[in-house]
């Protein structure tokens, strides 16, 4: 039986073992796993021949990298300027409410995890709410029950 | 196909590519801008392809997906060749009318056209919509014309003529002192004449050769998408600004760190660099002119600092972006410690116009030091949401009023918060400023890459300068004390006051601050990132003092100073709030004036969305 190449093998295949490609190679790394597992960060830093605190020290500087493991759904607010200055704050706030975590933070249940990004460059419709890659435009904080409310009741857990 | 080989063999390809069009007696032209996409232009996309090829016409009609044509409020949007017709807030429902009345017969459908909100008219042809009559688009009005992944689009719109005249009819020298006299200065904040930096990296000695040139669009300012338009809806502009600019400099390697917040970006790009390179455009030999040079793209992590030049550098090089003291330009050690020339999208983006059209007429367009156009995102509290480009030396009252349509619901205008973090909050007595790279400077804010945030009455400027602190302090890299450790004062600072536990002596502790983190900071993130508080401390020193005496906001907005009640007088008893409250904190019967227990409320204001009758007061 073939074995199946690890996502570090085939991420460092696809973009070369040079130290430029690891960034690449992390976010190709992250979308199979969710996140960054230590395994992963050891193989990585091995088959490019950097230390494994190189590796480490970028996965953790930058923020679209994560070590700690994600929700299946992701609801991610945007806190842009223009968001802000039409009550992202207030969608935030409520995000956070009904899911029971701070943003940045993952459910118990590993069902959905919270993410803020700056800006998603959408200004026209903010404040935007995406949920799983979906946008949701001009967002209050009434509307947010009933969006994550709908992922929930398919997930079987309203 | 094969390569191209020579000048006259690409303009062989470009007459071959307009013949082929001749056929089409119209074009349709769908937005897949951020805006659009966001509300599904994809489906009315496929659905209008699939309904040409059903009418069998597709012979003689192009369905084309286009990168942002700008007017994002009126979503998703499209417009029809040769007429020159505009629809707005299109749906799916709207395909088969559109394709049979106006892709078939010519004819404008009046339910999609735009309404012009004063004369109630219908406005047919999108030059006469308001929105873009006002504008200058010299580099955003070819986005329309483009698929970004057909190199054929940019080509049958003259694109890469610049490149042939730069390589075949200049001297590199001549190329920067064109640029020079043009005036071209950097669109990505600062304003640095793009001409300088070019000089100094075609002046510096590479010890193998090798010199780079880069493309910065890790577009980090929140509230800004101008870049992400440009590149992703026309990205052959931005690559022959590169290589007309790579041959001046002496360049064969070229980077784009593009951030990866904008994956759509990315795909477009990787598909018009294959294109380049499978056409000679990129590669060896270019068009036989014996220039070499390629581009590579560089994926960011989502750290705002990348944007500063030595940080990015860093990050392609795989390292962690922090930037470093700059006693050595990077013009001399930038990238892999060689000779480099960083520009932002936009800078790239205006050198073929320049090199097409010369310098005397590109500088015909501005103002005396700041020449060109700038394209802004006018974003916020505004009517017309979207990318809009002027000629340099509007005022922002034009760009505002004229082409934005003013502040909705019958607002009002408080402030534009102009060059992200590290820009500045301009009050209404100083609209008349024009956008211009020193006379915003001036004003005590920064052009910066070009988001403009218009602000209303339920904006407070105390609160808005603890967002863009509290940004930073998120954003900065932690190597310099003066940033790291004065932003989180600032921030502590600001907390307070918004808290209601500000003392008045705590403002002169923030300007204190602000002098050192811009005397001492090691990054232009360090040194500008007071300019917001500052500013709004200049302009409306009166929010910060209210919050301070008097414990009020007068915006609504920060929650310890304010209240939420309801009137039983204009309460109907509904029950509507009462459902709504997520806390439970609304007592009432139906039909019974509700009550709101002040002990329980979080001040999330959802009763206040939720009430039709105006009885919820937030004081």
């Amino acid at each position: 039986m073939k074995k199946e190449l690890s996502p570090e093998l085939k991420a460092v295949e696809k973009y070369g073992s040079d130290r430029t490609c690891l960034i690449p190679i992390l976010h190709e790394v992250q979308k199979e796993y969710r996140y960054l597992p230590e395994k992963a960060l050891r193989n990585i830093a091995s088959m490019l021949d950097i230390s494994l605190v190189d590796v480490y020290g970028v996965a953790t500087y930058f923020r679209s990298f994560s070590l700690e493991p994600k929700g299946k759904h992701t609801v991610t607010c945007c806190m842009g300027t223009a968001c802000h200055v039409r009550n992202s704050p207030g969608v935030l706030e409520e995000a956070k409410r009904t899911l029971g975590i701070d943003a940045g933070e993952t459910t118990e249940d590993m069902l959905f995890s919270l993410e803020t990004v700056n800006c998603l460059g959408a200004c026209a419709l903010g404040p935007i709410m995406v949920v799983d890659g979906e946008y949701h435009g001009e967002v209050t904080p009434a509307k947010v029950k009933k969006i994550i409310g709908k992922v929930k009741h398919q997930e079987g857990r309203d | 196909m094969a390569k191209i080989k020579s000048p006259a063999m690409l303009e062989e390809y470009r007459n071959e590519i307009l013949r082929k069009r001749e056929r089409y007696t119209r074009v349709i032209s769908l937005c897949g801008g951020p805006g659009c996409h966001a509300q599904h232009c994809n489906e009315i996309y496929e659905a209008v392809k699939k309904a040409v090829e059903k009418n069998g016409s597709s012979e003689s009609v192009m369905v084309r997906k286009t990168g942002c044509h700008g007017f994002c409020e009126m979503g998703p949007i499209a417009v029809i060749q040769p007429e020159g017709i505009f629809y707005c807030k299109i749906s799916l429902e709207d395909v088969p009318e559109i394709v049979e009345r106006t892709l078939e017969k010519g004819e404008a459908i009046e339910r999609l056209l735009y309404s012009d909100p004063e004369s109630e008219k219908a406005i047919i042809k999108e030059s006469k919509v308001p929105f873009y009559a006002k504008q200058k688009r010299l580099l955003m009005s070819m986005n329309e014309h483009i698929d970004p992944g057909n190199i054929e689009d940019y080509l049958a719109q003259g694109g890469y003529r610049a490149l042939v005249k730069a390589l075949f009819e200049m001297e590199p020298l001549e190329i920067i002192d064109e640029v020079d006299k043009a005036g071209l200065r950097g669109r990505g904040g600062a304003g640095f004449p793009a001409a300088s930096k070019w000089r100094a990296c075609r002046k510096a000695i590479a010890r193998d050769g090798i010199k780079y040139v880069l493309c910065n669009a890790d577009e980090g300012d929140p509230g800004a998408y101008m870049d992400r338009s440009l590149l992703e809806g026309n990205p052959h502009l931005v690559l022959e600004g590169m290589l007309i600019g790579a041959y001046g400099i002496g360049a064969t390697e070229g980077y784009i760190y593009v951030r990866h917040e904008y994956p759509l970006t990315v795909e477009n790009l990787l598909i018009a660099l294959d294109q380049a390179r499978e056409v000679g455009l990129l590669g060896k030999n270019i068009l036989g002119s014996g220039f070499d040079f390629d581009i590579k793209v560089s994926i960011g992590g989502g750290a705002f600092v990348c944007g500063e030049s030595t940080a990015l550098m860093a990050s392609i090089e795989g390292r962690i972006g922090e930037p470093r003291v700059k006693h050595i330009h990077t013009a001399e050690r930038g990238l892999f410690n060689r000779p480099t020339n960083l520009n932002n999208v936009e800078t790239w983006a205006n050198v073929p116009l320049i090199i097409n059209q010369g310098a005397v007429k590109y500088r015909k367009i501005g103002t005396k030091t700041s020449t060109g156009t700038k394209i802004f995102s006018l974003v916020g509290s505004i009517n017309n949401t979207g990318l809009v480009e002027v000629p340099m030396g509007m005022t922002l009252r034009e760009i505002i009023f004229d082409i934005g349509g003013g502040v909705p619901k019958g607002r009002k205008f408080k402030a534009v918060q102009t060059g992200g973090p590290s820009g500045g909050c301009i009050p209404e007595s100083l609209l008349d400023t024009p956008v211009d790279f020193d006379a915003l400077y001036d004003v005590g804010s920064m052009m910066g890459s070009g988001g403009m945030i218009v602000m209303d009455e339920t904006t407070c400027m105390v609160d808005i300068a603890r967002y863009f602190v509290d940004f930073l302090c998120d954003e900065s890299c932690g190597k310099c004390v003066p940033c790291r450790e004065g932003l989180k004062q600032m921030l502590f600072i600001l907390e307070d006051i918004t808290q209601g536990r500000g003392s008045l002596d705590q403002l002169e502790l923030l300007k204190e601050l602000a002098e050192v983190m811009r005397d001492t900071s090691l990054c232009g993130l360090g040194q500008t990132a007071a300019n917001p508080v500052l500013s709004t401390l200049h302009y409306f020193e009166e929010e910060y003092i209210e919050h301070i005496k008097k414990k009020k906001c007068r915006a609504g907005v920060c929650k310890p100073l304010i209240s939420f009640s309801i009137n039983a007088k204009k309460c109907t008893g509904c029950m509507a709030c009462r459902k709504a409250c997520p806390v439970g904190a609304i007592k009432g019967k139906k039909k019974e004036a509700h009550v709101i227990q002040p002990e329980k409320c979080e001040k999330c204001g959802i009763c206040f969305e939720a009430c039709k009758y105006g009885a919820v007061v937030r004081k």
